[in-house]
């Protein structure tokens, strides 16, 4: 089945690496677990939100009378109920987000900016009623010209979505305001004197799609405020300390005013990490004084959350005929969306991260135009400039006649080397992703008619973070474990195996839950793939705390100093020669005397999670390309990536195949499709194709394990990197299946035949 | 309008329910039988979250009406485990990790179910085409499809 290749043959852990049963399995193979809009709460309305019809409009007035005369009608909110907010970037996890913005996002004030921007709210006693209601709401616009491409919206003369945007990260600023909202730049080394010294270059220009995060389970939330303005949330979210500090500024509550409670998730992929819905099901609530909850059908979702940018790109690398790169020169302009903040810099930052260069430059632009605003999806940037530039890197190897593999071990980075962005890395492990994939039997295996093979690689840094657990001995001897990451894909399973590890218990004597916002300290979110390193690391700070505390307990009861009891194999034993003999106690024994030796026994651990560690990946494609209909079909595909350490292998291959999957929809399907007038076409599963599992072959993972010295148990992030090699290393194999370079996305039926049809006018196509 | 008033069966049970013309079976399900296993993703049939079988057919529970379920012998997730003991399938699902994020598993797991009554011993492609109508953001399918393939091996006794 999978190939695990580990940096120690003989496992020294009981847990750590083997791969048990999650402990919310049967919940979700049984429809117990309770997601978003799983909840109910008694006496509840129905919220629904009345978006624009247009991409961009002046809004004159909102009239909500006849609205409210509604029998059934118990509140509506415009913008009226929030209030402004100063513009102010703050950092979240990968991306900034401003106030001033997000306030706009969740309710249009002066302008509606795209198709599907929500203008007014109202809470209802039924669906049917309070779809009535928006009906009644008389919103008077002034349509104004739109701009959806990010190459048009760059224009002078474009129309302007926002009259007083000046391009931040310009010197000296310019004086007229534009749709450029921020230019970034990272540098090293001297790129000039670089391509001076290069054999071979190739500069190529990209475009990209943008594509939907497409999480099955659209975004829902349920909100309660009472008499006294005691709030409780119940939504899906990535992070839910993130969406109560979101509503108390939004809504100008106190933070302790408001409880949030994390459902289960059904996806998120960096899509819920905003707030759209929250605020409003609040507001309602307070409002009507009833439970109010809110549901976004599919349609909205794609019209109004998400998705992540498209971008037009321009790549350039120059490189001795040895193989070794001498300058790399890349422009990325990215599509924010209706607000700036698009994920630009990070996609500037991995660019060229793979490669240890001396001479580098990239230039990013932040473009903001009529569509929803952008949201993180997994690697939130990297991807996108990761498909320019490991096609560049293929073009490069073809020049000069080297393996593309060898290209890439050439230049790879390695412990020490600097990263354009600024960090120098720690131990990665991007050459052994390059050597398993020269081994690996995929690398080798011939090909049959109509087949190309492609070779990308893929880097993303990953994030720590707030983040605070606990863990509680409970009487009979088990251990409650709180964390405030929210699960998405096999995070409790991992954190019993980290704690089971520490304490040498049974994994099965540990009941592991998400907790609210009233229970732990501050947690940031899920994200940046930091949970199962930011709550692994608290969770064995937390276990230790256990320990320490159970061993103290027992000394007391022995009579002993406390460095002279040790934990060893799950249970408390007297240490050194002269602790004398005494029975060992178990976690059993040490919870029955926990009551007479000072009370509970717990540990809470509230760290920032400091040394996470970049994950790199190499993929390897095989695709046929059907020359009479331009069908790309993915045939055999290899994911390798480095985890640090796999907690448990069957999760983490999960991660790496999830993330090809989304990456061959990105390649081949997937796009974001406009009309003349500003409107998206397809926002519905059925035009906006992602992969259904006819399209896929299984995908096969190898999990190399180089680790992270910064975790207790080497663990790095690996949920993003799996999605940043998978465009190129597609378009590198259908350029090898079809002698034809392939630079916008998706590469559709359509477009592929097209480009056939031209190529084989000039007689360039293979096929 | 009045509601209407609608009997059927539902994972065994005898129901009764009140609901209106344009009521979906999956609203009906969910909103007034409490049986939330059953999810929404799309409400337009393209994504199978809402997979149910109807008398033994497998049905998008978002494209058919309550009215249309009255005399009709309805089974969802919760139907599926035979009292402590899970099926088959809900075993193989957890054992091979074929569910990251949980929220297509219901749909996935009812639709391999319908698979398997028809086709105890599909082949890879009959599984991934059988299942082409369920969408899943999660997993890139491979693990779910081991599990089928692995439960299907596992009740035919091989």
């Amino acid at each position: 089945m999978q190939e695990k290749v580990k940096d120690a043959p003989a496992s020294p852990f009981q847990w750590v690496g083997s791969r048990p049963e999650r402990p919310d399995g049967v919940d979700k193979v049984t429809g117990r677990a309770r997601f978003g809009a799983d909840m109910a709460m008694a006496g509840q309305l129905v919220g629904r939100v009345l978006r624009s019809p247009h991409a961009h409009a002046r809004i004159r007035s909102i009239d909500t009378r006849a609205a409210l005369k509604l029998p059934g009608v118990k509140a509506v909110v415009t913008r009226d109920d929030f209030k402004d907010q100063p513009s102010e970037f703050i950092p979240a996890g990968e991306m900034m987000i401003n106030y001033r913005d997000v306030v706009r996002n969740v309710m249009a004030r002066e302008k509606v900016l795209f198709e599907g921007h929500a203008v007014a709210a109202v809470a209802a006693t039924s669906a049917a009623i309070a779809k009535q209601a928006l009906k009644l709401i008389k919103v008077d616009y002034e349509v104004l010209p739109h701009v959806i491409d990010v190459v048009e919206a760059m224009q002078p003369g474009a129309p302007l979505l926002d009259e007083g945007l000046i391009t931040a990260g310009v010197e000296p600023a310019p004086n007229k305001p534009s749709n450029v909202a921020k230019r970034v730049e990272f540098a090293l080394g001297d790129i000039e004197a670089g391509f001076k010294q290069a054999e071979v270059v190739i500069e190529r220009s990209f475009t990209t799609k943008p594509v939907h995060q497409g999480y099955i389970e659209p975004h829902a939330c349920v909100a309660s405020v009472s008499e006294d303005g005691q709030a409780e949330l119940w939504v899906t979210t990535q992070g839910h300390w993130i969406v109560r500090a979101h509503c108390a500024r939004l809504l100008g509550w106190d933070v302790s005013q408001i409880r949030v409670t994390a459902s289960e998730i059904g996806g998120g992929f960096g899509g819920k990490t905003v707030v759209y819905l929250e605020p409003v099901a609040l507001a309602l609530a307070k409002k009507s004084g009833r439970p109010v909850k809110m549901v976004m059908t599919r349609e909205e979702v794609f019209r109004a959350s998400g998705p992540t940018s498209g971008a037009h790109l321009r790549v350039k690398i120059g490189a001795r005929k040895d193989g070794r790169i001498v300058a790399a020169d890349a422009e990325l302009k990215y599509q924010a969306g209706a607000f700036p903040g698009s994920p630009v810099q990070p996609g500037a930052m991995c660019a060229f991260a793979p490669y240890d260069l001396e001479n580098v430059k990239v230039v990013g632009y932040d473009v903001v135009s009529n569509r929803p605003k952008v949201a993180a999806y997994r690697a939130p940037g990297g991807p996108i400039a990761e498909f320019a530039v490991e096609q560049v890197m293929d073009d490069i190897a073809k020049a000069i006649g080297m393996d593309p593999v060898d290209l890439r071990l050439k230049n790879a980075a390695k412990q020490g080397t600097k990263a354009a962005y600024g960090p120098k890395f720690g131990p990665v492990g991007l050459i052994e992703t390059l050597e398993a994939a020269k081994a690996h039997a995929h690398w080798r295996t011939p090909l049959a008619k109509n087949q190309g093979r492609g070779i990308a690689s893929g880097f993303w840094f990953n994030i720590g973070g707030e983040t605070a657990v606990s863990m509680s001995l409970n009487e009979d001897g088990t251990l409650s474990l709180t964390a405030g990451t929210p699960d998405i894909g096999g995070l409790r399973a991992s954190l019993c195996m980290m704690a089971a590890e520490e304490l040498g218990i049974d994994i099965g004597k540990i009941r592991v839950q998400i907790g609210d916002t009233g229970q732990l300290g501050y947690n940031f979110l899920t994200g940046g793939s930091r949970a199962t390193f930011s709550s692994g690391m608290a969770t064995v700070e937390a276990a230790r705390e256990v320990i320490k505390e159970a061993c103290k307990r027992a000394a007391k009861l022995w009579e002993l100093p406390e460095d002279a009891v040790e934990y060893v194999g799950g249970a408390v034993r007297p240490a050194g020669p002269n602790a004398g003999k005494h029975t060992p106690m178990s976690l059993k024994d040490i919870a029955g005397i926990a009551g007479k030796t000072g009370g509970p026994i717990a540990g809470y651990a509230r760290i920032n999670a400091h040394g996470a560690a970049p994950s790199f990946a190499t993929h390897i494609a095989d695709v046929e390309v059907d020359p009479d209909t331009g069908r790309v079909w993915v045939v055999r595909y290899t994911a390798i990536q480095d985890a640090g350490r796999a907690i448990h292998p069957s999760y983490v291959e999960g991660q790496y195949q999830g993330g090809v999957a989304q990456g061959i929809g990105w390649a081949l399907n997937e796009e974001y499709i406009y009309g003349a007038d500003g409107k998206l076409q397809n926002p519905g599963f059925l035009d906006y194709r992602v992969p259904v599992a006819s399209d896929l072959p299984m995908i096969d993972t190898v999990i190399v394990e180089v680790p992270n010295p910064r975790h207790p148990y080497g663990v790095r992030g690996v949920g993003e990197t799996p999605i940043c090699p998978p465009m190129a290393a597609i378009a590198n194999a259908v350029c090898n299946a079809t002698g034809v370079r392939f630079t916008d996305l998706p590469m559709s039926p359509p477009k592929v035949l097209a480009a056939l049809d031209e190529a084989r006018a000039k007689g360039a196509a293979k096929i | 309008m009045a509601k209407h008033h609608v009997a059927a069966t539902v994972n065994g049970d005898g129901v009764e329910f009140l609901c209106e013309t344009d009521e979906t079976l999956l609203d009906v399900l969910r909103n007034q039988l409490g049986l939330t296993g059953t999810k929404e993703g799309c409400s337009t049939g393209d994504c199978g979250a809402c997979s149910v079988t109807v008398d033994d057919r497998l049905v998008c529970s978002c494209l058919m009406l309550g009215v249309e379920a009255g005399g009709k012998s309805i089974t969802t997730i919760e139907g599926m485990a035979d009292g402590e003991a899970l099926h088959p399938l809900q075993k193989k699902f957890i054992e091979h990790a074929a569910l990251q994020c949980g929220i297509c598993t219901p749909g996935f797991l009812v639709a391999a179910k319908s698979l398997l009554e028809r086709t105890p011993d599909p082949t890879e492609t009959e599984v991934r085409y059988w299942l082409a109508g369920n969408l899943c953001r999660c997993t890139g399918y491979d693990k779910i499809v081991r599990a089928v393939l692995d439960a299907a091996a596992e009740m035919r006794g091989a």
